[in-house]
């Protein structure tokens, strides 16, 4: 059971798994400081795998894929700033929305462009992303027993690393920059932001730009990088899993990128594991694949910690008359 | 007279959902001219599909009594201020006690079974609804997280329990074997049983009538009673319900029991009436497809009802069209559900600051 606890090869599938989650919670992060309550980011990052996928067959270069995903998962963000910011419509509704129409479309087009029940081809070589390797692995890997290990670090699609490099980019951007502090006030106070002189659209908006780009990475990693190519439901919840570890996090950079690690390794140990035994008893996948959801409602009651979200989340601005 | 600023009810309940549907169906029509269809003939197809025929008509029903139970779920949590998303969750734990009565209590007489299997049905509901409810009331956590984490602890646990703790022996397929005691009669048997009449194969059965029953009894329950006062008024205003003696934090409990048991008739409709097995994700998105329900049906059960058999349509209609034009998903479907809940719900107000200025420039 040690043997794959700890073994290299899921730790650096926890890697692996928990780079969606990074990138989604980050979404979700940049979101929901800024008072716009996310549920979309599942939906988001479907419609950015199924295009990262589709566009990746297409034209054979991912960078191209990357940025036609950011592209849609931006749109998709537009629609839901336009109902909650515009409209001050129901962001809940909204973002429920915004995930039955990603996963309707990305089967409905994908069935219509490559006939194949909404799968896309598998990606070309030339379609994937360069990996990147530490100076010095093919060294340290023929070393014995902590050799492996090095696979952790190294080895991975340039993507993980940039979903890594984005967690401190995040945590500086929010905490020291003017943007940032606006942007938190405006998620906490809007009108004081309004008084202040500064537009509370304007910055929501940006904040969920900022959330459609990070979905964009978040689902072209899943669809490219991961597997090689988009099949339906491919997200399998990733994004509220996403939410979760925001939730988890307490709404800040760096604790979300430990929980995305936890859930990731839970997700990486589930998939390693049909059931292990502590003691007699046998704990089967499905306690585990279930852990991280039982994890966050016990602390959303507040049984262990404080969850505290940006006051003003959810609640659409209205200027006072 | 009306108010300014204040639409005649017509408008409000008539109009605004009409145009906000008209909205949705146009962009509909562009998804359509995207995969290369005629909109107009596809939506035809889908209609004469779903109403042209007994066997639309029964299919039609049968997914209009999941989507009334969904509805009229999502509404009550509506009506007491709370968003359930965890409808998918409540009904198919629900399916567990639909199952454990339906197998372990086959030796006894329908008459007792049905009941009881029904009872069992919505206390798990009841129960899954309930601790969210509890969670929010009791320690502040966000109705809305919790049960969406609700329905992915409820997709694992099932998992679990079908496989390990249900599924027969020696067989492969994941599920229960079939469920004889409880066993709600379809259309289908009650007339070859009693009429001697061929009616076409469909999943239609008995249920369908409890779901009207239950539309009814949500209606008496919300507005007729003292309970369902004490829900709305939660709802309007809990602080003001505080005055009038009325306590948020039970009757959040209370509504939210109430919506997870009527979830959980989609258990009864779908374990004990169409399949007659505990399969696995019975409940198919019903519970999001009660949202968009409830949404259209302005939470009002008259609402509800229709709009649940627009969407029965929409669902059956769906599903003759993806055998009509093969190359057009099922998920179709799925696109204009999303579409209306856009539309219905997050947009609702798109049309209502221009019909404002609209009509009280013609009062002037």
């Amino acid at each position: 059971m040690l043997d794959i606890l700890l073994s290299a090869e899921t730790l650096s599938s926890t890697i692996r798994m928990s780079v969606p989650l990074i990138f989604a919670c980050l979404a979700g992060l940049w979101s929901e400081r800024s008072g716009i309550v996310d549920i979309g980011l599942e939906g988001k990052m479907l419609a950015a795998a199924f295009t990262a996928a589709a566009a990746g067959a297409y034209l054979g270069s991912p960078w191209l894929a990357l940025l036609l995903a950011i592209g849609v998962s931006i749109l998709f963000s537009l629609v839901h700033g336009y109902a909650a910011i515009n409209q001050r419509g129901n962001q809940v509704v909204s973002g429920v929305a915004i995930n039955m129409l990603a996963a309707g479309l990305a089967v409905v087009l994908g069935n219509e462009w490559f006939k194949e029940g909404g799968r896309t081809p598998p990606l070309p070589p030339e379609a994937q992303f360069p990996v990147f390797h530490m100076p010095g692995f093919s060294a340290i890997q023929s070393i014995p027993v902590i050799g492996p290990y090095i696979n952790v670090l190294s080895g991975h699609s340039v993507l993980v690393y940039v979903a890594f490099a984005l967690v401190p980019l995040s945590a500086w951007g929010l905490a020291k920059t003017r943007f940032g502090l606006r942007l938190r006030a405006v998620g906490e106070n809007p009108h004081a932001v309004d008084t202040a002189g500064i537009s509370v659209t304007k910055l929501r908006y940006q904040a969920i730009l900022i959330a459609g780009v990070l979905c964009g990475f978040a689902g072209t990693y899943l669809s490219v990088a991961l597997q090689g190519s988009f099949v339906r439901d491919m997200t399998a919840g990733r994004g509220f899993m996403a939410l979760a570890a925001l939730i988890f996090a307490n709404w800040r950079a760096w604790p979300s990128m430990w929980a995305c690690l936890l859930f990731g390794y839970l997700q990486a140990v589930g998939l390693r594991m049909q059931g292990f035994k502590i003691g007699a008893v046998e704990i089967p996948v499905q306690f585990i694949n279930m852990l991280p959801y039982v994890m966050t409602v016990v602390l959303l009651a507040g049984f262990i910690g404080k969850s505290t979200p940006p006051r003003a989340s959810g609640t659409p601005y209205t200027k006072d008359r | 007279m009306s108010q300014r600023g204040e639409l005649p009810k017509w408008v409000d309940v008539g109009l605004i959902p009409a145009l906000n549907l008209l909205l949705a169906l146009l962009a509909t029509s562009v998804i359509f001219l995207l995969i290369n269809e005629n909109p107009i003939e596809c939506l035809g197809i889908m209609i004469k599909g779903a109403v042209g025929s007994l066997k639309g008509w029964s299919y039609l029903l049968y997914y209009t009594t999941n989507f009334i139970f969904m509805g009229l779920a999502v509404a009550v949590a509506f009506h007491a201020g709370l968003f359930n998303i965890g409808g998918e969750g409540q009904g198919y734990i629900a399916g567990l006690g639909a199952a454990l009565i339906g197998l372990n209590l086959e030796f006894l007489p329908w008459f007792i079974t049905i009941p009881l299997a029904i009872l069992a049905s919505v206390a798990f509901g009841a129960l899954w609804g309930f601790v969210p409810g509890y969670l929010q009331a009791k320690r502040g956590s966000h109705i809305v997280i919790t049960t969406i984490m609700f329905n992915f602890i409820a997709s694992s646990l099932m998992v679990y329990l079908i496989n390990y703790w249900f599924r027969p022996i020696g067989k492969m397929a994941v599920e229960s074997r079939e469920i004889t005691g409880a066993y709600i009669l379809s259309f289908r048997e009650i007339a070859r049983q009693f009429f001697d009449f061929k009616y076409p194969a469909s999943p239609l059965n008995l249920t369908v009538f409890l779901a009207f029953l239950v539309a009814w009894a949500v209606w008496y329950f919300l507005w007729r009673t003292k309970l369902g006062y004490a829900i709305r008024a939660v709802g309007l205003n809990s602080d003001a319900a505080i005055y009038a003696g009325i306590k948020p934090q039970r009757i959040i409990m209370i509504a939210m029991a109430v919506s997870g048991g009527l979830a959980g008739l989609v258990a009864v409709n779908e374990v004990l009436g169409a399949q007659h097995r505990l399969l696995l994700e019975f409940v198919q998105g019903a519970g999001f497809v009660g949202i968009a329900v409830a949404l259209m049906g302005r939470n009002h059960p008259i609402g509800i009802v229709l709009a649940a058999m627009l969407f029965g349509l929409l669902y059956q209609g769906g599903t003759e069209l993806s055998f009509a034009k093969t190359h057009i998903n099922r998920d179709m479907v799925v696109v204009i559900q999303g579409l209306i809940i856009l539309f219905m719900g997050a947009l609702e107000n798109a049309f209502r600051p221009w019909l404002t200025a609209l009509f009280f420039k013609a009062d002037d």
